[in-house]
């Protein structure tokens, strides 16, 4: 069981129940759950989409995009049915959020999704986890049937004329479902390839019908901010940015872990504060701020508050919260590459410059840690990542390019002492052995 | 000979699967708007029970939802989980990400690779383990992360990864 | 649509709104590079290749999947985009082998074309590139996975052009790679559309591999000889030690009536003009009976004295003359001219595989109501009755799966088999093999509840349609072809094709290769101005068709045989003895079963050999472009004016040729000059000029021309290289008998699509295929 952390800074509101044994049913109801279902229910969707617009919620899958705009999309008239599909994919590196959200309170992603389904019309959803979250799906499905029994999913839920089925499944490993148009190929019993947009999912979805696709997350927080009221949510965060999210510590801090702060909470606080700063006191080298495909900051360069905007500011992204801390003894060539080794492995392939693109730095890279780099490999990391950079057909060539800029462009001198067949300054073991990472 | 009905795929008789498995297969595929929807989750029991995808449970599935055995292939080989070939009872699945590389990640990999005696994707003579490097699993606040089938076991040193072995070790004798 | 205006490069153009923007730069002569955009397959957004720059867009778009819209502002060759053309590219190459000197599709490669132009030749990447070995998928297919770029047109041909879904994508990242579905062999239609369609040299077909380079080919357009559909098929020729031979078929140019389209026939069973078992020289039978090879002199000698020796003495009528549904119309007409105006027999007919007489007849001599190949992929409705076009009429197919792809045509079928096409078709109705008939009588109004609701819910679905292609097959002959024809002239703008097999079947029929009608369908007993034309042996009362000849060859009734082009031997199983007492002159490619009972045998050019027209089974007429060349062979057409010359026969009078015609023979001629001066009238009216060689077909198709009904088409079309359609039903036609023949007449080919009659034998490549899939039906059957 993954431990929980808790820390007086913390705004505990999606994290409320963890820890409470919330994921048997009556206890959720005990807990205050089931309630704003039943009050967006007597509201009416236009009600419950204002609410979301007013609480400026943004998603948490890591584009960041404010979630009642995106409900307000879906055409209210449709002749193919409408779906919400939550996205539980997981996959982005540092990042281990939902894991929590399904393991601690799987109904309070049920009760979102009915929410969103009685805002834009829909009759079912899909809970999609990905593949390694199998015993999280056994939670999940016991949680689908509890409520199925309580007669709150099905025909005429809460004794009232609405039906609203869910179904939930596993991927089986492949991080680009996560990406929406691709989950929904998945979810569609296919290869996870992203498809064309547009049209976007708010308009042709899963089986050609509109859906709202939102992370597991953001789904899980609409119930809290019924509970909560919209404005009093929105009050937590910061501008433009409403309420607290889950911020997943990893790596070189003393005290990793899942914490939950307002948004635009201040990363070298949470570092050095709320994550009890550097292990054994060594010097911070860098931070990931938002997942494997946010461009690194330097030590220097955190002192910036966690918003989608105030970190696009330092030229990085908020991403999926997942914070990343490298102290000094990280080689930054050796990090690139285990980075971009992750992006090789999970392109689709379905374009050239991704599928090419992460091939050729992944192959470079290998080359250049083991010391058989060249001066010119330098640059051309940096020109190749640059020119797949916009060009390739989803956003996951991007967040293999991204970081890579990033990392030569910060961290040149790391790569220049890896030539002329110098080791690794920072191996552990010898360089002939890091060759095949 | 007529041409216009291209038979690669046979009709398999009956099922390979157990009672219990083929009667969920049943129910999966009235759940979705569309049968084919099923796909994933059937691949994934089916690898459950019988430790790969056969091509007898391939040319079921593919039956079972009116599609090609091609397109099931397609489909499968997609997918990093699903696999073609018998592994370990207990597959130890490593991973080497950032969060848990940061952590030793790959150093527990490399105690496991001398643990076990094999490598990546390979699987000891006694057919107790297999061994693979995995990408995030979703498990990095709380690195070095391991999962052994779908269980995950994480903080984890070479020290209590060992116990952790052996306690699969002695299930596997059981 | 309505159209709107945008601005590409500077240059304002116009298009109908909804026109993707790569289309719309093409038109307006603005070429954007694509791989995975191909016109007419889904969209795929995956090659990034066609990224344009579009004013207010953050990024680069791609002009393949991006529709037009007003006021649009795009720069298509900025230093932006072709930078991002040229590292895309780089990338491509990056895990690509750079074996063009020995790949196929060296000279012709888009990868090749475009690197040279945006100039990414220079390697940045040193590592080590991914290899995989080159592997055979099937007798004609090959993948080479390394030089593979993905694009997925192979895939998508084979699913939404072929149906056939035999290709898929396995694994991803850089391990993607193009599969076959029956693990690593393809059960498929072998058409090679997917290697047609590679952009580069990963797919690679058998007949050509390592042969040759494309700069070395000579390149030909003529028509595929396998199927009535007539594909144009562009010939890559090679020169060998006898002649030139042929080393590929294609359609690259897509100039044809087919446009992207051959089938396994007309890609790869050209092969058969190359069979070792090909006669190259003329055969005569010995006093002992067996073949003596002989000059052609002595060989055209023997059979002129044996015909005018018959004819002299038994009279034209002890003389039978079968013509050919793998020859031109030029050769056909002359050979029925020859028979009647140089023999004076009556007895001609040839290889029927359809009732075209019974639909022409029932068509009554009205216009415009012929379905032209074209119409079948343009049309609103179509109706199939009969017939499987995926075994015997592949180009029909293609159009119909196309038509049903991209207009949402509505396509009906009755059937007596559930064909493959039914899996495009709106609706259904299976009916027993043995009820076309009743079916066909059913759709006229027939009150019959036999066929079901579903056959009554198709009638009243086709009474609603007003553009309907009614398109039937041999199952329906004779009075139950008018039945139809009548139920579909009860709805307006009906139109019409009936599927015979053979290059030339239809052919064959408008050329009179019939024993009571002569060219244009006119009954022999209408025949005042065509007796004129042929001279005064021209037989009054019609002869006997192809069956009874043989009948009456047995009882000695019939003294000398002219087969051409055809085995009915074979085909109808005819006892040797049959022919025991009859003279046969057979002209062929190979020793057919025909030909083994012949007494003399003179080899034959193959239709890639010869030049003329053809006409397809929807009547749309083409011209064949001589290609290959054989050592040894002559043309149908320089026989038959050889015999006729060496039987003492004026060969003006059989081709009419040559300068001064009219002069001459107005004088010399007498009752002749009529027919001369008709000619050149006719010439002089139509701005041709008369032809200088009795071996000049168009000296034959000035003749057609001027004489067979609905062949009266601007020859200027014919020239440009597209192909007008014929209508022989012209409104004196209407009085054609009902077909006296007997039922049996029709002998349909019962080809597949790995089957070409006589001649499928003599293709290795066709054989190879048949037996790979042969054992692959056996392996699915157990
Ligand atoms: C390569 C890639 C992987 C992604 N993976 C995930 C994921 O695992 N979970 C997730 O919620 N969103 C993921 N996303 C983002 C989704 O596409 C989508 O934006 C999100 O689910 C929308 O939900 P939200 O608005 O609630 O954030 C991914 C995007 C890309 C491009
Ligand atoms: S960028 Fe291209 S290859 Fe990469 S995951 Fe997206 S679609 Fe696939
Ligand atoms: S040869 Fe034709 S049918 Fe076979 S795989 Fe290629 S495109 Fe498909
Ligand atoms: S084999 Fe050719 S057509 Fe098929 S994907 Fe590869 S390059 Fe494209
Ligand atoms: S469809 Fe007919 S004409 Fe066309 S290539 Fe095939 S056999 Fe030849
Ligand atoms: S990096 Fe190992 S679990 Fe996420
Ligand atoms: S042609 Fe547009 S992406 Fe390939």
């Amino acid at each position: 069981m993954p431990t929980l952390v808790s820390h007086p800074e913390e705004v505990k509101i999606v994290s409320s129940r963890f820890g409470q044994g919330a994921a048997e049913i009556d206890r959720y109801i005990e807990l205050g759950g089931y309630q704003a279902v039943r009050q967006a229910m007597e509201q009416g969707p236009e009600w419950i989409i204002a609410q979301m617009k007013a609480s400026n919620l943004r998603g948490r899958g890591g584009a960041g995009f404010p979630t009642g705009m995106k409900w307000s999309f879906v055409p209210k008239q449709s002749e193919k049915p409408k779906y919400v599909l939550v996205n539980g994919d997981e996959s982005e590196p540092g990042t281990c959020k939902d894991h929590l959200i399904f393991l601690h309170d799987p109904h309070s992603v049920i009760e979102g999704t009915i929410i969103a389904g009685l805002a834009i019309g829909a009759k079912m959803g899909f809970i999609y986890l990905r593949g390694e979250y199998r015993y999280l799906l056994t939670i999940m499905e016991k949680a689908i049937a509890d409520a199925y029994a309580k007669g709150f999913l099905g025909k005429g839920i809460f004794g009232s004329n609405f039906d609203f089925e869910v179904v939930s499944q596993t991927g089986a490993g492949a991080y680009e479902v996560g990406e929406e148009s691709a989950l929904m190929e998945s979810l569609e019993g296919k290869r996870g390839i992203p498809r064309i947009k547009p049209p976007f999912p708010a308009v042709v979805g899963l089986y050609g019908g509109p859906t709202v696709i939102n992370n597991a997350e953001t789904i899980a927080t609409v119930p809290h901010i019924f509970r909560m009221g919209a404005e009093a949510y929105a009050k937590v965060g910061s501008e433009r940015n409403g309420g607290t999210r889950l911020f997943c510590v990893s790596g070189h801090a003393e005290r990793n872990g899942v914490y939950e702060l307002p948004m635009g909470y201040n990363l070298k606080k949470l570092i050095y504060e709320v994550a009890g700063g550097i292990r054994g006191g060594r010097q911070l080298k860098a931070v990931v701020p938002g997942g494997s495909s946010t461009p690194v900051l330097l030590a220097s360069e955190i002192d910036i508050g966690l918003d989608f905007d105030q970190v696009g500011q330092a030229g990085s992204m908020l991403g999926s919260g997942g914070v990343v801390v490298l102290d000094e003894t990280v080689c930054m060539v050796e990090f690139a590459l285990r980075t971009i080794k992750f992006y090789q492995h999970e392109s689709c392939g379905w374009c050239i410059p991704c599928r090419e693109g992460t091939d050729w730095l992944k192959k470079t890279l290998t080359r250049f840690h083991a010391g058989a780099g060249e001066a010119r490999d330098i640059d051309n990391i940096r020109y190749l990542a640059e020119n797949m950079l916009g060009r390739t057909f989803c956003p996951l060539g991007d967040a293999a390019a991204m970081p890579t800029i990033a990392f030569v462009k910060k961290f040149r001198q790391e790569f220049e002492d890896h030539l002329d067949g110098r080791p690794c300054p920072y191996a552990k073991k010898p360089a002939n052995e890091l060759v095949g990472v | 000979m007529s041409l216009t009905n291209i038979s690669v795929d046979k009709k398999p008789e009956g099922t390979i699967f157990s009672p219990e498995l083929a009667a969920r297969f049943d129910k999966l595929v009235t759940l979705y708007p569309m049968k084919r929807s099923a796909l994933i989750p059937m691949l994934l029991y089916a690898q459950d029970e019988i430790g790969y995808l056969s091509d007898a449970a391939i040319a079921e599935i593919a039956h079972r939802l009116q599609l090609t055995v091609l397109d099931v292939r397609n489909v499968l080989s997609y997918y990093s989980m699903l696999r073609t070939r018998p592994a370990g009872k207990f597959n130890v699945q490593v991973c080497t990400n950032i969060s848990c590389m940061l952590r030793g990640g790959q150093e527990l990999f490399e105690h496991c690779e001398r643990q076990l005696g094999i490598g990546h994707k390979q699987t000891t003579p006694d057919g107790v383990f297999s061994l693979e490097e995995v990408e995030c699993i979703g498990a990095c606040s709380w690195a070095p992360a391991v999962q052994v089938n779908y269980d995950f076991h994480d903080n984890l040193t070479p020290e209590t990864l060992d116990a952790i072995l052996a306690e699969y070790r002695s299930k596997a004798s059981q | 649509m309505a159209d709107v205006t945008l601005t590409v490069d500077g240059k304002r153009i116009t298009a109908p709104a909804g026109t993707l923007l790569i289309e719309a730069c093409r038109k307006a002569g603005i070429e954007i590079p694509a791989f995975c955009y191909y016109p007419g397959l889904s969209l795929q957004a995956a090659c990034r290749m066609c990224l344009v720059r579009i004013e207010k867009m953050p990024k680069l778009q791609t002009a393949c999947t991006t529709p037009v819209a007003e006021g649009m502002i795009v720069a298509t060759e900025t230093d932006e985009i072709k930078q991002a053309r040229k590292s895309m590219l780089e990338l491509v190459l990056a895990n690509h082998p750079l074996d063009c000197p020995v790949c196929d599709a060296g000279g012709e490669c888009e990868l090749q074309d475009m690197t040279f132009k945006y100039g990414a030749g220079g390697s940045k990447f040193i590592d080590i590139k991914n290899h995989r070995d080159e592997q055979q998928w099937s007798p004609v297919v090959f993948f080479d996975r390394p030089r593979c770029i993905l694009c997925y047109r192979c895939v998508r041909v084979c699913n939404e052009g072929m149906d056939v879904a035999a290709l898929g994508i396995q694994q991803r990242n850089a391990s993607s790679v193009i599969a076959p579905n029956d693990k690593t062999e393809l059960d498929c239609e072998q058409c090679g559309m997917c290697i047609d369609i590679c952009p580069v040299g990963a797919l690679t077909s058998d007949t050509y591999r390592y042969k040759t380079r494309p700069w070395e080919m000579t390149h030909i357009g003529t028509i595929c000889t396998h199927c009535g559909d007539g594909c144009k098929t562009t010939l890559g020729l090679r020169r060998s030690e006898d002649g030139m031979q042929i080393v590929r078929g294609d359609n690259r140019d897509k100039s044809g009536l087919n446009g992207d389209f051959l089938c396994v026939k007309g890609r790869y069973a050209f092969d058969f003009s190359d069979s070792p078992e090909r006669l190259t020289l003329p055969l005569v039978r010995q006093e002992d009976g067996h073949f003596e090879t002989v000059s052609w002199d002595v060989a055209i000698k023997a059979v002129a004295r044996g015909f005018r020796e018959i004819r002299d003495t038994r009279g034209g009528s002890s003389i039978g003359v079968i013509g050919s549904t793998r020859i031109t119309n030029e050769e056909n007409y002359l050979l029925q001219k020859f028979a009647r105006g140089t023999l004076g027999t009556g007895h001609i007919d040839h290889h029927r595989t359809t009732d075209y007489v019974s639909f022409i007849r029932a068509l009554g001599g009205q216009k415009g109501r012929f379905a032209s190949i074209s119409d079948t992929a343009s049309a609103p409705a179509v109706l199939l009755i009969g017939n499987d076009p995926t075994e015997q009429h592949p180009l029909l197919a293609w159009n119909l799966r196309t038509n049903v792809r991209q207009n949402r045509t509505r396509l009906y079928i009755v059937n007596h088999r559930e064909i493959k096409l039914t899996r495009q078709a709106k609706a259904f109705v299976q009916i027993g093999s043995d009820s076309y008939a009743a079916f066909a009588s059913f759709l006229s109004g027939g009150d019959s509840t036999a066929f079901g609701e579903s056959a009554t819910s198709l009638r009243d679905a086709l009474r609603q349609e007003p553009n309907l292609v009614v398109i039937f097959g041999s199952e329906l002959r004779g009075a139950d072809v008018e039945t139809l024809v009548k139920f579909g002239l009860s709805l307006p703008d009906t139109k019409f094709a009936c599927l015979g097999d053979y290059v030339n079947s239809r052919g064959a029929a408008d050329m009179g290769l019939y024993p009571d009608l002569l060219p244009g369908y006119v009954p022999v007993a209408a025949s005042g101005a065509m007796q004129t034309e042929y001279g005064e042996r021209f037989p009054a009362q019609p002869g006997m068709d192809l069956a009874s000849m043989f009948e009456a060859a047995g009882r000695g009734q019939i003294a000398g045989m002219y087969i051409v082009g055809d085995d009915p031997v074979e085909r109808l199983g005819i006892a040797p003895e049959t022919l025991r007492d009859t003279f046969v002159v057979v002209q062929d490619m190979f020793l057919t079963g025909t030909a083994k009972l012949a007494d003399v045998v003179l080899p034959t050019a193959s239709l890639y050999e010869k030049s003329g027209t053809v006409t397809n089974t929807y009547g749309d007429l083409q011209g064949v472009k001589k290609a290959a060349d054989r050592a040894g062979v002559r043309t149908d057409l320089e026989l038959i004016v050889r015999i006729a010359d060496a039987m003492g026969h004026d060969v003006r009078k059989l081709v009419p040729f040559g300068k001064g015609v009219r002069a001459d023979m107005g004088q010399s001629r007498g009752a002749q000059s009529g027919e001369a001066d008709r000619h050149a009238i006719w010439l002089a009216a139509h701005n041709l000029e008369p032809k200088l060689s009795p071996f000049d077909p168009n000296a034959l198709l000035d003749e057609i021309q001027r004489v067979v009904a609905g062949y009266d088409f601007d020859r200027i079309d014919l020239l440009a290289g597209s192909s007008p359609q014929v209508q022989p039903a012209s409104a004196e036609l209407v009085q054609i008998a009902p077909p006296s023949s007997r039922p049996d007449s029709i002998q349909p080919s019962g080809d597949t699509l790995f089957t070409s009659g006589t001649l499928g034998h003599y293709s290795e490549k066709l054989n190879e295929v048949q037996a790979f899939q042969e054992k692959k039906a056996l392996v699915a059957a157990d």
